[in-house]
């Protein structure tokens, strides 16, 4: 009898600050179970860079520059099912509450009036992606296919949806799985 | 014997002048609501208690309850409706529940997580509403408004004070405050106020409190909503709250 094949996954951290990556982590021992099968392509875990097809995607964080939509792109293209985790994939979260402000008031009171960062002008390195107008979360740039809310969401959150998911059940959290806080 | 109606197939009795809500509410049947407070006059505008009477939508809060009416109200095609009015409300206003201090204790969330709302799903509009911070002891967020209106009615008919009202109208309808300068300092609203104890989300907060109560302990953290609220009833023996 030949080996079931590994449901592939990959995951990355957009404009998030891998609290989500960690809450992934904190499944704790169930990592064991889980990686008889799954295995992972690109993610913080693997490091490696490029998105190749994969089965489940898992994005973190919302869209707040330009890497961060290229970055949501290839993995729209590369997984069947993607998956905005947290509160910022799912709403823009923290990084979007800078919405309701112009942009360049925000990088000016940061880089020019706030004392104390002072080299005296806006970062222009070309290595650094163009921060967007708006943050957006990722269903407002590609199409979700399933979203877990949470800042982050819990381990057992995750490993609920992920069962469920796998075991190819529509993913349901329920009271005390469920939370946006 | 009192008269009865039909909900989702179960027999509610009812007391002449009840609506259908309260006598839901009452018999331990629950209905998804967010605008309605059972000690305030329905305003049937958040549309969370639609139901389905004899084939016909209706809020449920503003309905006379009448003997014999069929009503459906937990299936599928009303659940999906309310939502899609979560998600919207949600989509409309800047609520971030991680920061929020209402967190755990909001009933627009509640409601989110007893629907298994996800996401909100819609373009979210992020809109420019600065908070009114003038206040030494409250601070309001109108970020969070869902225009359920009532801390208008407390502030008026029971606090007697008319601290809040609203202006605009459909999208550009909002919670304006009553004084000359438009501040809230300029009232004479107090902590002890009826309003300060009726904002279902997290717009009037009492200052220096936050996060004395850690998220994870909070009223909706400890029990779904369809279940609070139905201890949080009327009940028809005593007239009082359930606690």
């Amino acid at each position: 009898m030949t080996e079931k094949k590994k449901l592939r996954i990959a995951t990355t951290s957009l404009a998030g600050c891998f609290g989500c990556h960690m809450s992934i982590l904190d499944i704790d021992e169930r990592l064991f179970p889980l990686l008889e099968l799954v295995e992972f392509d690109r993610s913080p875990l693997t490091d490696i860079k490029h998105c190749g097809p994969c089965d489940i995607g898992i994005v973190e964080g919302g869209v707040c520059n330009a890497e961060n939509v290229h970055v949501l792109r290839e993995f729209r293209k590369n997984c069947k099912i993607l998956i905005s985790i947290g509160a910022c994939a799912v709403t823009g979260g923290l990084p979007a509450q800078r919405n309701h402000l112009d942009l360049s008031s925000c990088l000016t009171e940061v880089y020019l009036t706030e004392p104390g960062l002072a080299h005296g002008h806006i970062p222009n390195d070309p290595e650094l992606p163009l921060p967007l107008d708006k943050v957006h979360p990722n269903h407002e740039v590609v199409k979700i296919d399933y979203f877990i809310p949470g800042c982050p969401p819990s381990g057992d959150a995750i490993w609920k949806f992920l069962t469920d998911l796998i075991a190819g059940k529509t993913p349901e959290l329920g009271h005390g799985l469920i939370n946006y806080d | 014997m009192s008269d009865t109606f039909s909900l989702d197939g179960a027999e509610v009795p009812f007391e002449p002048g009840q609506t259908v809500m309260q006598a839901a509410l009452s018999a331990g049947h629950y209905i998804p609501h967010l605008c309605y407070h059972p000690e305030f006059k329905p305003h049937g505008s958040c549309k969370l208690c639609t139901v389905k009477i004899n084939g016909r939508t209706a809020a449920s809060c503003t309905m006379p309850a009448e003997a014999g009416l069929e009503i459906e109200s937990d299936i599928d095609e009303l659940n999906d409706l309310r939502r899609t009015l979560v998600q919207m409300l949600f989509a409309e206003g800047n609520h971030f529940c991680p920061s929020c201090e209402k967190s755990g204790n909001c009933v627009l969330q509640a409601l989110g997580y007893d629907l298994e709302v996800h996401a909100a799903g819609f373009r979210h509009q992020f809109p420019d509403r600065p908070v009114d911070a003038s206040h030494p002891d409250i601070l309001l967020d109108f970020n969070r408004c869902v225009l359920c209106e009532l801390c208008v009615h407390a502030s008026s008919e029971v606090d007697g004070k008319n601290v809040f009202g609203f202006s605009g109208r459909g999208i550009t309808k909002h919670l304006i405050v009553n004084s000359e300068s438009g501040k809230l300092v300029d009232t004479d609203i107090a902590l002890t106020d009826k309003a300060m104890q009726v904002c279902p989300v997290g717009v009037i907060l009492p200052k220096r409190v936050g996060f004395s109560q850690p998220i994870g302990q909070r009223r909706y953290d400890q029990r779904p909503i369809s279940a609070q609220a139905l201890d949080d009833a009327p009940r028809p023996s005593t007239g009082a709250s359930h606690d």
